[in-house]
């Protein structure tokens, strides 16, 4: 065993996820409490090209599984070629992005390996060779600090809750001869909006609420627009259908920890605040002077959102020029 | 078709959560406990595919004798039977867990299993998944549609940005998503029928493990309450264009957020 950290890329589209880099940085800082380096795994086809990137941000050596039989990132043939690199890299800590792959792959992963997972982690230490990991519990309502313990141990971590850095690292590419033999799944079909971000990516969300009061989201879609950000909804919003369930934030929901975050006619059930209240900096839109996002806003305001978010638009145009 | 779910009586997620005095359990006085939101929507789902291919809905939960309720409650929207894996007086991790169910899952029929993608309490997104590992069985997770047909169940799932439809071959595991039903409710009727219908418990021992086999590698070391936020300031202003132009500018300025 080493006492490296072996980082899991991930692409979207051909790019890199921003939580990779996240991930990377975070493990940059873990190695070094470790006394082991940063490595990173990338898998996928025709992702040979781009994993030099990931040596600007501190990766040694970068593994390279491309394969056309890699193309759909079923968690399955992941975590086989995954098993198979972790055996021969021999890290003491796995790290991947808490996406919906990676926390697919992270939990089968540690069934395979039989190793302890964190999962959707916010911080992840070492002191002393033990790993620590902190990790919201109750949708946000409890954070837990758990030790992990095996080798190796495997760690997701949310996205947007570590800062990307670039350190320049060695980044030796080294190919991997990938076997990925029969694959019971198959990804029939994918249909993704190629300019949506993701909730749990965005650095701007804008979320309408049950004071939207109909599915016409367009005063919330064009602050969003505004701002570069994403658009959310509370729970009642998409129990009323008003959004689909992906736009949901909560604990029923996604956890968000964007740098702003608009409430925008949401009153602020305590599994919303749960689900958001990790945003740097949350903006309060509401009628009710008494509702309780009010008393968690960073700034409020009292009033008719369809009111004031034409003006609000308008304003924050002008100063984004 | 033999149909499992799994299942976790879970606190009610409008419940407030507070740190027990040992510093790594939480208050469990007074809270209203339920079925994990997650896995109320893998029962629906099983009984709708059960009403359409015939068949047994079977829930398999991990907890204390209390959370037979939940299964209770699941047999009362109309699941036919439950096992309730009661670990005693073991600390359990993910991995573990998935290991009872696992092990419990070995001994009986499954063609398909469902379960929620996570349980509202640990948020860890492993069980589930590490469950069809152990089994040697594909898994599809964040599942908002499914059809069955010649083996095969078709997955419509929701990934950042969008959905994948995703197939596998029976006997498979499939993780439930919010928009994949809406739960019914249990009926008096089925709620009397409920008491009836068989619920087995079975101890950590009944499945060929023993505490050895279950030592934990995740441990709670402490669990602590966010610090609370504070309010900040409402935006005063004698207009709308008043109130927003402020507002812009504090972000801009003050803030430094756009």
């Amino acid at each position: 065993m080493t006492q490296n950290i072996l980082v899991v890329a991930e692409q979207a589209q051909s790019a890199f996820r921003k939580v990779t880099f996240e991930a990377l940085s975070a493990g940059r800082q873990l190695a070094g409490a470790l006394g082991g380096a940063v490595e990173a795994v990338v898998m996928g086809s025709g992702v040979e090209a781009s994993a030099a990137q990931l040596a600007a941000y501190g990766a040694a050596k970068i593994y390279v599984a491309d394969d056309g039989a890699l193309a759909d990132a079923a968690t399955e043939a992941y975590t086989r070629v995954l098993a198979q690199v972790i055996e021969a890299a021999k890290p003491a800590v796995v790290l991947l992005g808490a996406t919906t792959q990676g926390k697919d792959l992270a939990a089968r992963l540690s069934a395979r390996l039989d190793a302890a997972l964190a999962g959707d982690c916010v911080a992840v230490k070492a002191e002393g060779g033990q790993v620590t990991a902190t990790r919201p519990m109750y949708g946000g309502k409890i954070l837990a600090e758990v030790t992990l313990s095996g080798s190796p141990v495997i760690v997701s971590i949310r996205p947007n809750t570590q800062t990307a850095s670039q350190a320049a690292g060695a980044g030796a590419v080294e190919k991997v001869a990938v076997q990925v033999g029969d694959v019971a799944t198959k990804v029939v079909a994918q249909q993704l909006d190629a300019g949506k971000v993701d909730l749990t990516e965005a650095d701007v969300i804008v979320t309408g609420g049950r004071g939207m009061g109909c599915p016409d989201y367009s005063a919330v879609e064009a602050l969003a627009a505004a701002l570069g950000g994403a658009v959310g909804a509370s729970r009642s919003a998409v129990d009323e259908g008003w959004r689909p369930a992906s736009d949901q934030v909560g604990q029923t929901g996604k956890t968000v920890s964007p740098n702003l975050y608009v409430a925008c006619g949401v009153s602020g059930a305590i599994q919303h605040l749960a689900g958001m209240s990790s945003s740097k900096v949350i903006v309060a839109i509401n009628k009710d002077p008494e509702a309780p996002i009010m008393a968690k806003a960073d700034y409020a305001i009292v009033g008719d959102l369809f009111e004031v978010l034409p003006v609000l638009t308008a304003e924050i145009k002008k100063i984004k020029g | 078709m033999e149909i499992v779910v799994l299942l976790k009586q879970v606190p009610a997620t409008e419940s407030m959560i507070a740190v027990a005095g040992d510093g790594v359990s939480i208050k469990s006085d007074g809270l209203k406990y339920v079925i994990n939101p997650y896995d109320e929507l893998a029962v629906e789902e099983a009984l709708v595919i059960r009403e359409a291919q015939g068949g047994t809905v079977t829930i398999v939960s991990v907890g204390p004798a209390k959370a037979a309720e939940a299964i209770r409650t699941g047999l009362a929207m109309g699941a036919d039977k439950g096992v309730l894996i009661d670990p005693g007086d073991l600390a359990l991790d993910g991995l573990n867990t998935a290991k009872l169910l696992a092990a419990a899952l070995k001994a009986m029929p499954h063609d398909l299993i469902v379960a929620g993608h996570r349980a509202v309490d640990d948020d860890n997104f492993q069980v589930a998944t590490a469950v069809a590992e152990l089994l040697g069985i594909p898994n599809i997770s964040m599942v908002v549609k499914q059809t069955i047909a010649g083996g095969k169940i078709r997955c419509v799932c929701t990934v950042e940005g969008g959905t994948r439809e995703v197939e596998a071959p029976l006997p498979a595991l499939i993780a439930a998503q919010r928009g994949l039903n809406n739960p019914r409710y249990a009926s008096l009727p089925g709620i009397m029928k409920a008491k009836k219908k068989p619920l087995e418990t079975k101890k950590v021992a009944d499945l060929g493990l023993n505490a050895a086999d279950l030592q934990p590698k995740v441990r709670i070391k402490a669990l602590k309450t966010p610090a609370e936020r504070k309010g900040g300031r409402v935006i005063a202003g004698d207009s709308v264009q008043a109130k927003a132009a402020a507002l812009a500018k504090a972000l801009h300025e003050e803030a430094k957020v756009i």
